[in-house]
C-alpha cells in the first residue's frame, strides 16, 4: 500500500498541485495542502481502501486541510479570513474536478511559469520546481547553482506572481502564439541542458530530457498546434541518439562516426511520422524545421547518404522565418558538406565580419574543422586553440584538444 | 487591482518632432485617456515637464539637500504617468500597451501596494 501511493504521488501529485493552486490562489498554500493530503492518504487509505478517483480525493482532502487551516489563523487575521470566506465551496466538487478541468490546471500552471514577466532562468527553475515536481537540489545541480541561489529564484517568482498579479490562466486566443512562445522556450532549454549539459563532465544529462518530453507531451495532448508537435519530433529525434553521443570514456561522437544501433529507433519512428504529418500540412515553424533537418539525419543510415542538399534548403528556409548567427552558423556548417570547406569557411567569415558569434567556441571549432579540410594546418590549429579556450564542457574540451593534437 | 505605468521615453525623440507630430502624438494621449476612462480602468495620470525642470530632493544627516535634474542619467526619461484598475497583470500590460507612448519608449507596470501601520511588503527582510 505504501508503495502503491508512492507510485500515485509520483504521478498525480503534480496534477493535484496544479489544481489546488487554482482553488486555493496561492502557490505555497497549495504545496503545504498537497503534502497534508498524502499524508492523510498514508493514515487512510490503508484502512479504509483506496477511493474509486484518488485524485478527486487528494485534491478534496487538501482544499479541506488548506480552508481549515485558513480558518485557525484567520482568528488573528482578517484579511485571511476574506480569503477562507471566498473558498467557501461554490461549485460543486464534481464540477470543478472534472477532468477537462484538471487538465485546464496544469496548462494554467505551465502558463504561469513561464510568463514573460518572469525572468527566463526564473521560468525554468519555477517550470522544472511546480510543473515536473524536482527538488530545489535538483534544479540547482543541474544549473551548477547553489541550492540557496534557486531558492532565492523560486520565492521570488513566487512573490512576483502574487504580487504583481499574474492570472492562473490560459491565454486567450489571441495572446495563445506569444505566450505559448515563451513556454515552449522553456521547454527546449530544459532539454537542451539535459542534451548538451552547458558545463560539467557529463555530455548528457538524461532525466532533464525526460523532463522536457513529459512537458511537451502534455502540452500536445492538451492543445492543438503543430509548433508543439515540432517541438516534440524534435526532441524525439534529437534524444534518440542520446546513447550514441558519447562513448564508453564520456568522450564525444561525432554524428557521422556514431554507431546506428545505438539509436532509439522506435523514438525516431516516432518523430519522423510526426514531421511527415506536419510537414503535409504545410507546417513551417522554426521547430517544425530544426524537426525536419534533424528527420534527414535520422534517415541517413537507411538510404545510406546524409542528402545535404535538402538540408541546406531547409536551414535557408529556417534563416528566413527566424534569422539568427546560430542557425546561419548551422547551415555554414552544412554547406561545407553540399559545396566543400572554402563554401562553409567563407559563410562562417562572413558572419565574424558581421560581429557575430565571436565569443562562440562552436564558431571557430566550424572553422578549424574547414581549415583542417583545406589542408591548411596552421590556420586550423589556431582556430581549435581558440575553440578551446571558450568551451566550458569537459568532453568538448577533450575533442577539440584530441583534434589540434592529430595535427602537430 | 490597481498599477501604476509609467511612461519612459527619450526626450531627443519627441524634441526632434514638429510640433504638428508633437501635437498629434499628444491628441492621441487625449484619445487614450478617453478610452481607458469609459473602460472604467483609468483612475488618474499626468504627463509631465521635461527632465530638464526637475529638482531631486534628498535628506541626509537631517540637511535637506536639493540638485538639478534627475538621480541618474538614462537613456530614457520618466515622461508622466497613468494609475490603473485592472483585473490582473494580463489586463494591465494589454492596457499599458495602447498607451500612445509605448511606440516610442517604454512602459513600466507595477502593482501598487498598500500602506499599512505595520507589515509592510516590498521592504523589511532585513
Amino acid at each position: 500500500m505504501q508503495d502503491w501511493i508512492e507510485t500515485t504521488y509520483r504521478k498525480e501529485s503534480r496534477r493535484v498541485l496544479a489544481t489546488l493552486i487554482r482553488l486555493l490562489g496561492d502557490f505555497d498554500l497549495a504545496e503545504e495542502a498537497l503534502h497534508e493530503a498524502f499524508a492523510s492518504a498514508l493514515a487512510q487509505w490503508p484502512r479504509d481502501g483506496v477511493p474509486d478517483n484518488p485524485t478527486a480525493w487528494l485534491v478534496s482532502a487538501g482544499r479541506f486541510k488548506a480552508i481549515d487551516q485558513i480558518r485557525r489563523r484567520s482568528r488573528y487575521d482578517s484579511k485571511v479570513a476574506e480569503l477562507a470566506r471566498e473558498q467557501e465551496p461554490e461549485a460543486s466538487p464534481e464540477d470543478c474536478l472534472a477532468d477537462a478541468h484538471l487538465e485546464d490546471d496544469q496548462l494554467r500552471l505551465i502558463f504561469t511559469c513561464c510568463h514573460p514577466s518572469l525572468a527566463v532562468d526564473a521560468q525554468v527553475a519555477l517550470t522544472l520546481r511546480e510543473v515536473c515536481g524536482l527538488r530545489t537540489e535538483e534544479v540547482a545541480r543541474a544549473f551548477l547553482l547553489r541550492p540557496a541561489t534557486v531558492a532565492q529564484r523560486i520565492v521570488r517568482a513566487k512573490a512576483k506572481i502574487r504580487q504583481a498579479g499574474i492570472p492562473y490562466e490560459v491565454p486567450e486566443i489571441d495572446e495563445l502564439p506569444a505566450r505559448l512562445g515563451a513556454v515552449l522556450h522553456v521547454i527546449y532549454l530544459v532539454f537542451s541542458e539535459g542534451y548538451s549539459a552547458s558545463e560539467g563532465d557529463a555530455v548528457t544529462r538524461p532525466e532533464f530530457a525526460q523532463e522536457a518530453l513529459y512537458l511537451v507531451r502534455l502540452l500536445a495532448n492538451l492543445l492543438p498546434n503543430s509548433e508543439i508537435r515540432g517541438l516534440l519530433a524534435l526532441m524525439l529525434l534529437q534524444d534518440s541518439r542520446r546513447n550514441a553521443r558519447t562513448d564508453a570514456n564520456g568522450d564525444l561522437v561525432l554524428l557521422e562516426d556514431q554507431n546506428h544501433d545505438l539509436w532509439d529507433w522506435q523514438q525516431i519512428d516516432e518523430g519522423l511520422s510526426l514531421i511527415r504529418e506536419l510537414l503535409t500540412q504545410g507546417a513551417v515553424g522554426p521547430y517544425t524545421l530544426q524537426a525536419a533537418i534533424a528527420a534527414v539525419h535520422a534517415e541517413a543510415p537507411r538510404i545510406g547518404h546524409t542528402d545535404w542538399t535538402r538540408i541546406v534548403r531547409l536551414y535557408d528556409l529556417l534563416l528566413r522565418t527566424t534569422p539568427s548567427p546560430v542557425v546561419a552558423l548551422n547551415r555554414a556548417v552544412a554547406l561545407s558538406m553540399r559545396d566543400g570547406p572554402r563554401a562553409g569557411l567563407d559563410a562562417v567569415e562572413a558572419l565574424i565580419d558581421r560581429g557575430e558569434l565571436v565569443e562562440y567556441h562552436l564558431t571557430h571549432a566550424a572553422r578549424a574543422d574547414f581549415y583542417r579540410r583545406l589542408g591548411h594546418t596552421a590556420e586550423a590549429r589556431l582556430a581549435y586553440e581558440q575553440a578551446l579556450s571558450l568551451t566550458k564542457q569537459e568532453p568538448e574540451r577533450r575533442f577539440l584538444q584530441r583534434r589540434l593534437d592529430e595535427l602537430k | 487591482m490597481k498599477y501604476v505605468a509609467l511612461v519612459y521615453y527619450d526626450e531627443d525623440v519627441m524634441n526632434n518632432m514638429s510640433q504638428d507630430e508633437w501635437d498629434s502624438l499628444n491628441q492621441e494621449c487625449i484619445g487614450c485617456v478617453e478610452n481607458l476612462s469609459a473602460g472604467g480602468h483609468f483612475i488618474t495620470g499626468e504627463p509631465l515637464h521635461s527632465v530638464d525642470s526637475a529638482t531631486t530632493v534628498r535628506v541626509r544627516d537631517g540637511q535637506v539637500t536639493t540638485t538639478d535634474g534627475p538621480f541618474a542619467e538614462t537613456r530614457e526619461q520618466l515622461a508622466g504617468f497613468y494609475l490603473l484598475e485592472a483585473r490582473d497583470l494580463n489586463e494591465a500590460i494589454s492596457l499599458a500597451g495602447k498607451i500612445p507612448p509605448a511606440r516610442f519608449g517604454s512602459i513600466e507596470v507595477r502593482p501598487v501596494r498598500d500602506l499599512l501601520p505595520e507589515g509592510n511588503a516590498a521592504g523589511g527582510q532585513g
